[in-house]
C-alpha cells in the first residue's frame, strides 16, 4: 500500500511542474506588459521604465523566471499582487475561509442527499419515484449555476424576501442574531452548488447501483434467502459505491470552477472573485497564485481518488 | 450487427408463432446499424421530444432573427424595461433593446460555440485517440502523458486566462467577433478532447486486433485507409454520443465565460452575456434574467436527452 502511495506520488509532483509550466508559459507568452501602466504615465521616463523591468526580473529568459517564481513558490511566497501591493498569500488566505466553508458545505449536503435519492432510484428502478429522480437530475445538471442562481434571487430574495441577494462579510450584528445573519445570506449560495452537485452525483450513484444489483452475488444474497435490506445495504451498496467515492473525489476540483461563479453572482467574497477581479486587473502573480491551487487541487484529489480506490477496491493489485 | 439480428431471429424459435414472425423478418430487407439505430431511437421518447425542440430552437436561431425584423442593437429610451407584449414577446431591456431579437441573435452565437467547439474537441481527440491506439508503444505513452497532463489542468481559470491574454492580439488579426468566436472555440476544444481520446483509443486498442483488420493488411491497405476506413467506422457510436453531449457542454462554457464578462464584446449578444446584464436589473426586470436562461436551459437539457437517447440507441446492448 504505501509503495502504491509512494508510486502514485512520483506521478502527481511531475504533473503539478508541468501545469505550473504551462501555466506561467502562457502568462510569459501572451501580448501585453505588466508595466503598461507606466506607459502611460508621464512622470516616469522609459529609462526609469527601463530599470523598474530591469530590477523586477521581467529582461530574463523565461526559464529563468519560471526557476525564480517556482524557488520562491516551493518556499511559500506567491509575491506580491500589483494590485494592492500585499502579499498574494495574505489576499489568498484571507478569501479562502468563505469559499472552503460554501464550497465544503454544498458538496457535504450534495453526497449525503445524492447517495440515498440515487440508490432508492436504481432499486425501484423505473418506478414514479425513478422517473421523477431522473428527470430532475436531467434538469439539475443541464441548467447552469448562474441561471438558478438568478433564479434563486428571483424567487427567494425578491418575491419572498426569504434571504438577501448580496452576500457581506461585514455582518456586525451581536449575539445569535449576527450568527443568524451569517448563516441566511450563505443559504442560497450553498444551495444553488449543492442543486447542481446533486443532480450530477444521483445520477452517477443510480448508473453504478444498477450496475451492481443485476450481478450475480446479488442474486445469490437474495436465493439463499437474505433480507431485501440486507441484500441492498450490504452486499450491494458496498460495491456500488466504489466507483462513487472515485467521482466524489474527483468532483472537487469542479466544485471550485462553480465557486468562482456561485461567488460572482453572490457578489461572495471568496477565491473565485478574486480570480476574477485578478484577470479583469491583469494581476498576474495572483492569477498564477489562484490557477496553481486550482491545478494543485485537480492533482492532490486525482491521488485521493485513485488511493481510495485502491483502499476499497480489493481487485485493485498494489503491486 | 448481423449478430444482434441473428439473435433476436433465433430466440422466438420456440414456439410456432416465433416462427411464423421469423419467416416475416426473412422477407424484410436487410437491416443497417443506422436504421437499426434509428427505430431504437425513436422509442425514446424524450429524445424524440427533445429532437423536436432543438429543431425548432436551431430553425429560430438560424432565420428567426431575419423573420423577426427587429434589430438586437436598436435602443430607445422610451422603451425601457418593458414587460412582455405583442411588440416585444420577451420585453426589453435597460437601453430598450427588444429582448426577442438579442436571444434569437444570441442564441445562433451561442449554438454555434457549441457546435464548432465540440467538433474541435471531437476531431483532434479522435485523431490523438486513433494514432495512440493504433500505433501504441512511445507514441502511445508519450500522447496519453500529455492527455493526462491536461486532465489535470484547472479548467476555468485557464480558459479565462487564456481568453483574457490573447483576446485583443486575435481580435486585432481577425476582427472582433470572429476573432472572439476562434479563440474561444479553439480553447475550448482545446481543454475537452481528452475524453474523447481516451474513448477512441481504447476501442482502438481493441478493434484493431480483429481478423478483418488483418486481412485489410494482408491485401495491401495503406496504413490511413485501415485507421479511418477500416477501424473508426466501429468506435463512431460513442463517439457520436460524447459529441453530443459536448456540444451542450460547451454551450455551458461559453456562457459561463459570456457571464463572468470574457469572450464575445459586449455588443454582441449571447446568451450568457445577456444573463450578465440582466443580473443588475434583476429587481427591476425580471424578464430580462428568464428569457435567456430559459434558452440555455431548454437548448441544453434537449441536447442532453438526445444524447442519452442516442446512447441507447447506439448501444447494442440496449437493443431491445
Amino acid at each position: 500500500m504505501t509503495t502504491y502511495i509512494i508510486r502514485r506520488l512520483f506521478v502527481a509532483i511531475p504533473t503539478l511542474i508541468a501545469i505550473s509550466m504551462v501555466i506561467f508559459g502562457i502568462l510569459a507568452l501572451a501580448p501585453g506588459d505588466p508595466l503598461s501602466e507606466f506607459a502611460l504615465n508621464p512622470s516616469i521616463p522609459p529609462a526609469v521604465r527601463q530599470r523598474i523591468r530591469h530590477n523586477l526580473g521581467l529582461d530574463d529568459p523565461i526559464p529563468v523566471r519560471y526557476g525564480k517564481w517556482a524557488t520562491s513558490v516551493v518556499k511559500g511566497d506567491f509575491g506580491y499582487s500589483f494590485q494592492t501591493r500585499s502579499p498574494v498569500l495574505d489576499q489568498i488566505k484571507q478569501r479562502l475561509p468563505v469559499t472552503l466553508m460554501i464550497i465544503g458545505s454544498s458538496y457535504v449536503i450534495s453526497v449525503l442527499l445524492a447517495i440515498p435519492i440515487g440508490i432508492l432510484a436504481a432499486v425501484r428502478q423505473y418506478s414514479i419515484y425513478d422517473n421523477v429522480v431522473t428527470t430532475l437530475s436531467f434538469f439539475g445538471f443541464s441548467s447552469p449555476t448562474f441561471f438558478t442562481g438568478l433564479l434563486f434571487i428571483l424567487l427567494f430574495t425578491i418575491k419572498l424576501g426569504w434571504f438577501p441577494m448580496i452576500y457581506r462579510s461585514n455582518i456586525d450584528t451581536p449575539g445569535l442574531l449576527g450568527v443568524w445573519e451569517h448563516i441566511k445570506q450563505a443559504i442560497m449560495p450553498i444551495a444553488v452548488l449543492a442543486l447542481f452537485q446533486t443532480a450530477t452525483l444521483a445520477r452517477y450513484v443510480r448508473a453504478s447501483m444498477l450496475e451492481v444489483i443485476h450481478q450475480d452475488y446479488v442474486r445469490t444474497a437474495r436465493a439463499k434467502g437474505l433480507h431485501e435490506g440486507s441484500v441492498i445495504n450490504r452486499h450491494a451498496l458496498k460495491n456500488a459505491l466504489i466507483p462513487v467515492i472515485t467521482i466524489i473525489a474527483l468532483g472537487v476540483p469542479g466544485v471550485f470552477t462553480g465557486a468562482v461563479v456561485t461567488e460572482q453572482i453572490f457578489r461572495v467574497p471568496g477565491i473565485g472573485s478574486l480570480l476574477i477581479t485578478a484577470i479583469n486587473a491583469s494581476d498576474t502573480p495572483v492569477i498564477m497564485a489562484i490557477s496553481i491551487i486550482f491545478a494543485a487541487l485537480v492533482v492532490f484529489f486525482n491521488l485521493v481518488a485513485d488511493i481510495l480506490y485502491g483502499v476499497f477496491d480489493p481487485r485493485i493489485k498494489y503491486s | 450487427m448481423s449478430e444482434v439480428t441473428d439473435k433476436r431471429a433465433q430466440s422466438p424459435l420456440a414456439n410456432s408463432e416465433g416462427v411464423a414472425k421469423l419467416s416475416g423478418l426473412r422477407s424484410r430487407k436487410p437491416r443497417s446499424l443506422w436504421s437499426d439505430a434509428f427505430r431504437q431511437y425513436r422509442r425514446h421518447r424524450l429524445a424524440m421530444a427533445s429532437t423536436i425542440v432543438l429543431a425548432i430552437i436551431i430553425f429560430a436561431a438560424v432565420f428567426g432573427y431575419a423573420l423577426w425584423g427587429h434589430s438586437y442593437s436598436a435602443f430607445s429610451f422610451a422603451d425601457q424595461y418593458k414587460n412582455p407584449s405583442l411588440a416585444h414577446p420577451m420585453g426589453t431591456d435597460d437601453l430598450g433593446h427588444d429582448q426577442f431579437a438579442r436571444v434569437l441573435w444570441g442564441g445562433r452565437v451561442s449554438i454555434s460555440v457549441g457546435i464548432v467547439s465540440a467538433l474541435v474537441a471531437i476531431i483532434f481527440g479522435t485523431l490523438v485517440g486513433a494514432i495512440s491506439g493504433y500505433f501504441g508503444g512511445f507514441i502511445d505513452s508519450l500522447l496519453m502523458r500529455i492527455t493526462d497532463l491536461f486532465i489535470s489542468l484547472p479548467t476555468l481559470p485557464l480558459l479565462l486566462l487564456v481568453i483574457y491574454l490573447f483576446q485583443d492580439t486575435m481580435r486585432a488579426r481577425f476582427g472582433i467577433v470572429l476573432g472572439t468566436f476562434i479563440l474561444i472555440v479553439g480553447i475550448i476544444g482545446a481543454l475537452t478532447w481528452m475524453p474523447v481520446s481516451r474513448l477512441v483509443r481504447g476501442s482502438f486498442l481493441s478493434v484493431k486486433e480483429k481478423e478483418f483488420i488483418e486481412s485489410a493488411r494482408s491485401v495491401g491497405v495503406s496504413t490511413p485507409s485501415i485507421i479511418f476506413k477500416h477501424i473508426l467506422p466501429n468506435v463512431l457510436s460513442p463517439v457520436i454520443v460524447a459529441a453530443t453531449l459536448g456540444v451542450a457542454q460547451a454551450i455551458i462554457t461559453e456562457s459561463t465565460l459570456s457571464f463572468l464578462g470574457l469572450g464575445f464584446p459586449p455588443d454582441t449578444p449571447t446568451w450568457g452575456r445577456l444573463l450578465s446584464g440582466a443580473q443588475n436589473f434583476i429587481q427591476i426586470s425580471p424578464y430580462m434574467v428568464i428569457f435567456p436562461g430559459a434558452a440555455i436551459f431548454l437548448t441544453v437539457l434537449s441536447i442532453n436527452y438526445i444524447g442519452d437517447g442516442l446512447r441507447d440507441a447506439l448501444d447494442p446492448r440496449h437493443m431491445s
